[in-house]
Formats: structure tokens, C-alpha cells, sequence
């Protein structure tokens, strides 16, 4: 009996000694500053780095939250976020679509649609900067002469920014739309067409309903994705420009408190705004996650 | 691997009276999915293609009008202007020592503790899977306040273990792994133990290598999501090149060398090689942990 009760306290043990380093990791880099940022948004900075922070309570969360920069960024981020996500999962819907048949060189055209999977933020920036560039560019030469010039932008920039980042997010678009589109069953398909669905008919009548839970999975993928961006900004545009080009998006805004203005407590309202915001999607992430948990173990 | 699926044509069963029209229609639907097909290929490479392009023209070229879109004297220079002046090489090393550690530490914390969740029973555990899950509501972007400071104080700042260590954890890893695990029959484990194999010796000995596929599919997403980091190598690497990223490396180098632009973009290219070879040998791995959840 007692045995039995040591050899069970030893898996314990072993257990918590499994979970151990992950658990320690997540302590100190992800729960800990998670919950400061609560009490940092109630500290202000004075104006001069090296003097303490002061405690001045929900004061700075007020006035951070009602000031015109903000809501500008906030703006932007959403304005943003609509330009990308929408426009990157129908483009991945239709390269996926088409590339939905056995025919030959196919293998080739998937390589081609998912690779911009793999290339990143900054990769993604200095090659469209340059395309984009008002005197090496390809712009001038398709007579689109902007002025300022187009990253310099106020109406521009923005728009320019998230082409960027429809581009990048097209690649992961194409594998979650070509996995849905794997995934559906073939009899339904085969049904529709001996039912005589012409090609629009059984695209817009039997594929995308049958495809919905995708759909709704990518949305949530892209909005996080697109939420989270802000290389190509930094990279193209710059702290400088970035408020009167109205790209300032919000992931941004966290970037130049902390890293320009050296204030962590502005910095921190931002963060806990942002998280807020991607609190409804990263959940919605997680229960697609959870239906193959229930799944597996079962 | 790819090109090698032979065109599936089904042996048309059709009455010879209708064979022409049809065939034709079949035909002219081929054709048109290979141009929207083409259309997509050339809208989704032009980018990269004209970096490469432009990587191999003197300055003065690329400023031409209209636009050279073929390289006829390629000039392979900046390559190597890229990679000595631009310090590229030592971009490359340090985001390989980055990727390297993170990929690794990673593998190692997520099958621990993926198999404490699928094989071992113990007090919490529904608690501490759902503290797992926890974390993957928690974006990275939202901690670096606090994140930066810690670094600083641990003395990691500017130093590969504050580049690093941050991430050597994952939510998303340990339950993929804790999945792959519970598909290893329960009879495998109890068999294991009366041969006297222990948890450690079963976990290395067997759950590892059953679980090969989802290893390499959480293998290949972190050296994606690792190398391709922005946010966090930029603000933890300071001024001089000890340990910059190639990610950082590249807004450097355009910053830099504004007159250079064929420098800049021959040293992208060389950035995004890697991974372009990584997606060729990896393809199916990375899209199995792209796509987890969004099928059943």
C-alpha cells in the first residue's frame, strides 16, 4: 500500500519536474509582465528618463485613452485591418480554389502561393519599399506620381503599408484555404455535380457554405495577424513620419512609448488596450484549437 | 518533389456523338485554369522577382525609365558588397545561433511537459494545462514593457540569452506534441513498464519517435516564427553588431546605403534563402502546424 502511494508520489514529482522549465518561462516572461502592465499603467514617467515614476492612478489610463493620438492609431489599426484581412483571404480563397486539381506542374503553383508564407516582415518591406520608391520605383513609370511621395502619404501610406501585408499574408491564406478545401467531402462535391451546379453555381452554392468554418478560422488568423503588424511601418516609414502619414497603428504606438519616449506606463495602457482587443479573437483561436483536443482525447 | 502528380484525366465514358464539344469545353477549362493559375504565380513572385532583378543592376539602371524588368548585364557585386560591407555574414551567424536555440529549447520544454500532461497523473493538473492554454492569449506584443526591463536588469541586454530565453517556452508546442502523444496506444505504455522501462527511458525510447511528425511540424514553425522576428530583436539588440538579427540587419542596410538600393536587395535575397528552402524540403510539416485547428 505504501508503496503503491510512493511510487504515485514520484510521478508527481516527475511531473512537476517535466513542467518545470516551460512553467518557470512562462512565470517570468509571460504572466509576470502581463500583470504589470496593470500597475505600470498607474505610474507616470516625468518627462526626464532616470527620475522614478510617480503613482498617479487611473489618471494617465484617462488621459492616454482620450487623447487624439490614440484614437487616430486606433483608427488606423482598424482601418488597417479591414484593408488586409478581407482582401488577403479572398485572394488566398481563389488561388486555392483554382489550384484545388490534380493537374500536372500543380505541385509548383502551391509551392509558388504558399511561399510567402515563409518570408518575413522585413524581407516583405525593403523589396516593396523599393518597388514603391519615387524615383527607382515602378510607380512614376505607370504614371502614378503622388505628392508627397506615396510613403510620405497621408491619404496614401496606409493603404501602401497594408498591400504590403496582403502580400505576406496571402501565403498563409492559400495553406488554411487549400487544407479546408482538402478537407471537404468529396461525395457532397460529386452530388452537386451530377445535380448540375455549373462551376459559380457550386462555388458560391456548395464550396463556400461547405467551407465556412475555414473562412471564420483564417478571419481570426488574419485579424491577429494583421493586429500584430507593424515592421514594414517601422522599416518604410519610420517614428518620424509615422503620425502625420496616419500609420501609426497601435502595435506601433507601444513600440515608440517603450523604445522612443522611454515611457513604459503609457506603454502599458497601449499593451492592456491591444490585448483587449485581441482578447475576443486569441479566444476564438483557442476553441478551434480545443475541438481537436476533445478529439485526440477521446 | 513537386511536378510530380501526373494529370488525372478520368477515361471519358461519354457516347462518341458527344465526344467533340464536350472534349473541346474540357479543354478550353484547362487552359483557363492555367492562365488564372499563371496570373496568380506571376502577381504573387513579381515582388521577389524584381528584388532579384534589381539586385543585379547598377544603381544608375534601376533608376532607368522605363524600368528593366530582365537583368542582361548582371552585375553580381552587390552580393558581396552585401555580404562583406553590409556585414551580412554576421547577421546570417547570429540569427542562426537565435533560431538554433529557440527551435531547440522549444522541442525540449514542450515534450516535457506535453509528456507529463498525455502520460502522467498528479495533482492540478487541469489547473496547470489550462495556465498552458493561458498563455496563448497572451500575445508576445503585450509583455515587452515589463519584458525589456527584465532583460536589462538580468544583464541580457545586447546578449543572445536576452534574445532568446524569452521564447524558449510554448503553449501552442506543448499541446501539439500532448496530442501526438495521446494517439500512442495506453497498452504500448503498460507493456513498456513490464519490460521495466521507466517514464524517461519510454518518453526518449518510444513517445519520441511515434511522435516524429508533430516534432518536425512544431520544429519547422519555430525556426519560421523564430527567424522571422522583428519586434523583439530589435529592441533587445543595441548599436554594434554583436548580436544583431539579419531581420534587423536589413532595415540597417537600407537605411545605410540609400544609393546602394542593389546592395540592400541582394542581401534580402540572401535573407530569404534559407527559408525558401525551407518551405521546398518542409513544405507539408509547415503547413500541418499552420493550418492545426483549422480542420478536425
Amino acid at each position: 500500500m505504501s508503496a503503491l502511494r510512493s511510487r504515485r508520489h514520484r510521478e508527481w514529482g516527475l511531473a512537476y519536474l517535466l513542467l518545470a522549465p516551460a512553467l518557470l518561462v512562462f512565470a517570468v516572461f509571460t504572466f509576470y509582465p502581463f500583470l504589470r502592465n496593470f500597475k505600470l499603467a498607474l505610474y507616470q514617467n516625468p518627462p526626464y528618463p532616470g527620475l522614478p515614476a510617480h503613482y498617479v492612478g487611473l489618471h494617465q489610463v484617462g488621459s492616454v485613452l482620450a487623447s487624439t493620438s490614440f484614437h487616430q492609431s486606433l483608427v488606423s489599426t482598424l482601418l488597417y485591418v479591414v484593408m488586409v484581412v478581407p482582401v488577403g483571404l479572398i485572394g488566398g480563397l481563389l488561388l486555392a480554389v483554382a489550384a484545388h486539381k490534380a493537374i500536372r506542374g500543380m505541385a509548383w503553383f502551391r509551392l509558388i502561393f504558399s511561399s510567402t508564407v515563409v518570408t518575413s516582415v522585413a524581407v516583405a518591406a525593403v523589396v516593396f519599399g523599393t518597388l514603391m520608391d519615387p524615383v527607382v520605383g515602378l510607380l512614376p513609370w505607370l504614371g502614378i506620381n503622388p505628392h508627397p511621395a506615396i510613403l510620405e502619404n497621408p491619404t496614401w501610406a496606409l493603404p501602401a503599408v497594408s498591400l504590403i501585408a496582403v502580400w505576406q499574408f496571402l501565403g498563409l491564406s492559400f495553406v488554411i484555404m487549400t487544407a479546408g478545401l482538402q478537407s471537404l467531402p468529396d461525395e457532397v462535391l460529386e452530388a452537386a455535380r451530377l445535380d448540375g451546379a455549373g462551376g459559380w453555381t457550386m462555388f458560391w452554392r456548395v464550396t463556400v457554405p461547405l467551407l465556412s468554418p475555414t473562412l471564420f478560422f483564417g478571419l481570426v488568423v488574419g485579424t491577429i495577424y494583421a493586429f500584430q503588424s507593424f515592421g514594414q511601418i517601422d522599416i518604410l516609414i519610420g517614428p518620424q513620419n509615422s503620425q502625420f502619414t496616419h500609420t501609426d497603428v497601435l502595435l506601433y504606438s507601444v513600440y515608440q512609448a517603450l523604445s522612443i519616449q522611454d515611457n513604459p506606463g503609457v506603454a502599458a495602457v497601449l499593451s492592456i488596450v491591444l490585448f483587449t482587443i485581441l482578447l475576443v479573437f486569441t479566444l476564438v483561436q483557442l476553441r478551434f484549437l480545443e475541438r481537436r483536443v476533445t478529439y485526440a482525447g477521446n | 518533389m513537386p511536378a510530380t502528380d501526373a494529370a488525372v484525366r478520368p477515361p471519358s465514358s461519354a457516347p462518341a456523338a458527344h465526344r467533340p464539344p464536350r472534349r473541346r469545353h474540357r479543354r478550353l477549362r484547362l487552359v483557363l485554369r492555367y492562365a488564372l493559375l499563371s496570373i496568380g504565380a506571376v502577381v504573387v513572385l513579381f515582388p521577389l522577382y524584381m528584388a532579384v532583378v534589381n539586385s543585379l543592376l547598377a544603381p544608375s539602371q534601376i533608376a532607368h525609365q522605363p524600368p528593366p524588368f530582365f537583368p542582361l548585364h548582371p552585375q553580381w557585386g552587390s552580393y558581396r558588397k552585401a555580404w562583406t560591407e553590409g556585414d551580412l555574414a554576421v547577421y546570417l551567424r547570429n540569427s542562426a545561433i537565435q533560431t538554433t536555440v529557440i527551435v531547440a529549447g522549444q522541442l525540449v520544454t514542450s515534450v516535457l511537459a506535453a509528456y507529463a500532461f498525455a502520460f502522467l497523473e498528479f495533482p492540478l493538473k487541469r489547473t496547470l494545462f489550462v495556465v498552458f492554454l493561458m498563455t496563448l492569449m497572451i500575445p508576445f506584443e503585450v509583455t515587452i514593457a515589463t519584458n525589456l526591463s527584465t532583460v536589462s536588469s538580468l544583464g541580457w541586454f545586447n546578449t543572445f540569452p536576452g534574445l532568446t530565453v524569452p521564447f524558449l517556452a510554448t503553449g501552442f508546442g506543448t499541446f501539439l506534441l500532448r496530442q501526438a502523444f495521446l494517439q500512442i496506444p495506453r497498452d504500448l505504455r503498460e507493456a513498456a513498464q513490464l519490460d521495466g522501462y521507466g517514464h524517461l527511458r519510454f518518453l526518449w525510447s518510444v513517445a519520441v519517435p511515434l511522435a516524429r511528425p508533430a516534432l518536425a511540424a512544431l520544429g519547422v514553425f519555430s525556426f519560421l516564427s523564430a527567424w522571422n522576428q522583428y519586434l523583439w530583436p530589435l529592441l533587445v539588440t543595441g548599436n554594434d553588431n554583436s548580436v544583431r538579427t539579419v531581420q534587423i540587419g536589413l532595415k540597417q542596410l537600407i537605411n545605410t546605403q540609400l544609393d546602394q538600393i542593389n546592395v540592400s536587395l541582394a542581401g534580402t535575397v540572401i535573407a530569404v534563402v534559407p527559408l525558401l528552402v525551407l518551405l521546398v524540403v518542409f513544405q507539408k510539416q509547415l503547413v500541418r502546424s499552420l493550418t492545426s485547428g483549422a480542420v478536425k
